[in-house]
């Protein structure tokens, strides 16, 4: 295959799965209102279409309609810049996620279900949430507002403490797996089904619980969501911006939990694989090869978006010393105390 | 193919660095010297170096440059100013890179045996990196990691107000 | 035939990227020496170590050496915990003299 046809199928892979991925959020949206509602005892959005479902369009329609209101006093380059990173880096991380099966091939070894199959795909996520904290930190500083910056400097200060445990939750699957490539840590998960994954099998259970609360710090959702609580700092970091700036942090938030739950799911859930392992056997038609391992990562995927929904309509939030506290005094260590467990337990297997 | 992916991430890296002197404004030559990193990360990978060019977008692009960022917004200087001190380094400081440019730039273009990369060779895997990481410089890792342990007690001790030992002691 | 246009038609010649190293070096140091901002030259220090860590890599990349990208890691570990360092001392500084501007900072004398 040749440089150029190997560009214009990536093109289109990348297309593909831009276009899902914001329609997923669009769609996440509508999931948490619904599930909320019902956690609160009343239906979510259901006069719009049925069930609802053409919510997140109508959304969608209003926010490009809205008034684009900027204030006088911003620091122009950075009030625009601020979103733009943010969601940029929200879509960017979805490029080395393997969403089915690698054993079906296009022509010329083209691997049809994952954008980009690096070597260091885990740390690829890893360092573009890392670049994932500028657009917030610089959303709050430019808004030339003071609740604004105090709610962007909780929010950055925040997201690097807690990168910190959700990358040494990871090393546990790491070791396990002895690669940092995404899509060989799923394969080394698909031996047996639901008994080898990471979670069960490979006794990653304190590192899922880690990375679970971890994430939920890094996405700025609840219990952890002090950054953009209205009763404490009238909407934090963004403040100051309106219609569609505010909606690409928004959708940068959901992006960013659809992601976070992308790498859950490879991590410890074992990805594309079926929990059956190999009692159901594979059908022999290639449509359904293909189809079958995206509908049982969708469906793990969808799983892990409904614990972070339900446990957002649950609990009540953190403040922000017990939130610093909690990360680096509990989560830090225990992770860490994780991957010495792990090592000796691989070591003396 | 990699010369053309070269050139590109090369100018990004000589704009940013560029841009750096030219800002007045600290924020700006902050955001330029990400620029900077990240092409420099996007380099490591043509020259075979993945997991560097992932730690260098990790540690240098997403820690340590978010730390300058802090600084600046906590800081708020503002802008430069041209003063005298600043005529006289500029009479200085260009003459003096010039020379050193020119040095540097002679010694690299004399180097015999050089050769090219190419696209396909030598990658180096994470696992021949940590072979040699982990057996034979166990040693200046772990001293490294002291180093760090050192740093995060000075520079709590050093940015700490000074009236909070008033309220520790008690 | 020249060796660079050997090298040329290989792939890249690692003098280009050698070349880039001086560069931003030599850019770093202009920046240390005219800048007026403590965070500025500070930064202007980072960028010379990372033109520095360039190097490191395509020596280490001609010899196929693993030691030369060990040493890179090295170097962004010291880096991160002089950054680390070197701001608690610009924020100290900053609260004695409520200024960042290099050339009111060049005295002991308050």
């Amino acid at each position: 295959m040749t440089i150029l046809q190997f560009f214009l199928w990536s093109l289109i892979k990348v297309i593909v799965v831009t276009v899902v991925m914001l329609l997923s959020v669009a769609y996440t949206v509508l999931l948490e209102r619904k599930l909320v509602g019902r956690i609160q005892n009343r239906w979510g959005p259901s006069r719009v279409g049925p069930f609802g479902l053409l919510q997140p369009l109508v959304d969608g329609a209003k926010s490009f309609l809205k008034e684009d209101i900027i204030p006088s006093g911003v620091y122009r380059p950075l009030y625009l810049l601020a979103p733009i990173i943010a969601l940029s880096c929200a879509l960017i991380s979805i490029a080395v996620v393997p969403f089915g099966a690698p054993s079906v091939t296009g022509p010329g070894n083209f691997v049809f279900f994952q954008i980009s199959d690096v070597n260091i795909g885990l740390l690829v996520i890893l360092g573009i949430t890392s670049i994932g904290v500028y657009g917030i930190a610089l959303a709050g500083w430019s808004s030339n507002n003071k609740y604004s910056l105090l709610g962007s400097l909780r929010s950055s200060a925040q997201l690097i403490s807690y990168e910190l445990a959700l990358g040494l939750s990871l090393v546990g699957v790491v070791l396990r797996a002895g690669s940092l490539n995404l899509r060989e840590i799923v394969e080394s998960q698909s031996r047996h089904g639901i008994v080898t994954w990471n979670l069960f099998g490979g006794f990653q259970f304190v590192a899922f619980f880690i990375y679970l609360m971890a994430a939920y710090a890094e996405t700025n959702r609840s219990p952890f969501d002090l950054p953009e609580a209205e009763s404490e700092l009238t909407a934090g970091y963004h403040t100051e911006y309106s219609s569609m700036k505010f909606a690409m942090f928004f959708m940068a938030e959901y992006a960013n939990m659809i992601t976070v739950g992308c790498v859950a799911t490879m991590l410890f859930l074992g990805g594309w694989t079926s929990p059956f392992g190999n009692l159901i056997p594979m059908p022999q038609n290639i449509f359904f090869q293909a189809l079958l391992p995206i509908f049982w990562f969708v469906l793990k995927v969808l799983s892990f978006l409904f614990l972070y929904v339900w446990v957002r309509g649950t609990l009540p939030r953190f403040r922000y010393d017990q939130l610093m506290n909690f990360g680096w005094v509990y989560l830090m260590p225990l992770a860490i105390l994780n991957i010495l467990a792990t090592s000796l337990w691989l070591a003396y297997k | 193919m990699h010369l053309i992916v070269f050139l590109v991430f090369a100018a990004f890296c000589l704009t940013g660095a560029v841009n750096l002197l030219l800002q007045t404004h600290p924020i700006n030559s902050a955001l330029s010297l990400i620029v900077v990193m990240t092409s420099l990360a996007v380099l490591y990978l043509l020259l075979g170096a993945e997991f560097l060019a992932a730690a260098q977008v990790i540690v240098y692009a997403g820690a340590i440059m978010v730390l300058f960022t802090f600084v600046v917004m906590l800081l708020n200087a503002g802008r430069e100013e041209r003063t005298r001190g600043s005529r006289s380094a500029m009479g200085v400081g260009f003459p003096a890179v010039v020379v050193l440019l020119a040095l540097t730039t002679t010694v690299v273009l004399h180097i015999q045996g050089l050769g090219a990369t190419a696209m396909q060779e030598g990658i180096t895997s994470t696992q021949e990196l940590s072979q040699v990481l982990f057996t034979k410089l166990l040693l200046p890792f772990e001293v490294t990691s002291v180093l760090i342990l050192i740093a995060i007690l000075g520079a709590v001790t050093l940015a700490r107000p000074a009236d909070a030992e008033k309220t520790v002691s008690k | 035939m020249n060796p660079f246009v050997q090298a040329l038609q290989q792939g890249v010649p690692l003098s280009l990227y050698l070349l880039l190293s001086a560069v931003l070096f030599a850019l770093g140091v202009v920046g240390f020496l005219i800048k007026r901002n403590l965070i500025t030259v500070f930064m202007s220090i980072e960028l010379m170590l990372n033109a520095v860590n360039l190097s490191f890599v395509t020596f280490a990349h001609q010899w196929h050496a693993v030691k030369g990208q060990i040493f890179v890691f090295f170097v962004m570990m010291v880096a991160a915990a002089e950054a680390a360092v070197g701001l608690a001392i610009i924020i100290a500084v900053f609260r004695a003299r409520a200024t960042l501007a290099v050339d009111r900072i060049d005295l002991m004398k308050l």
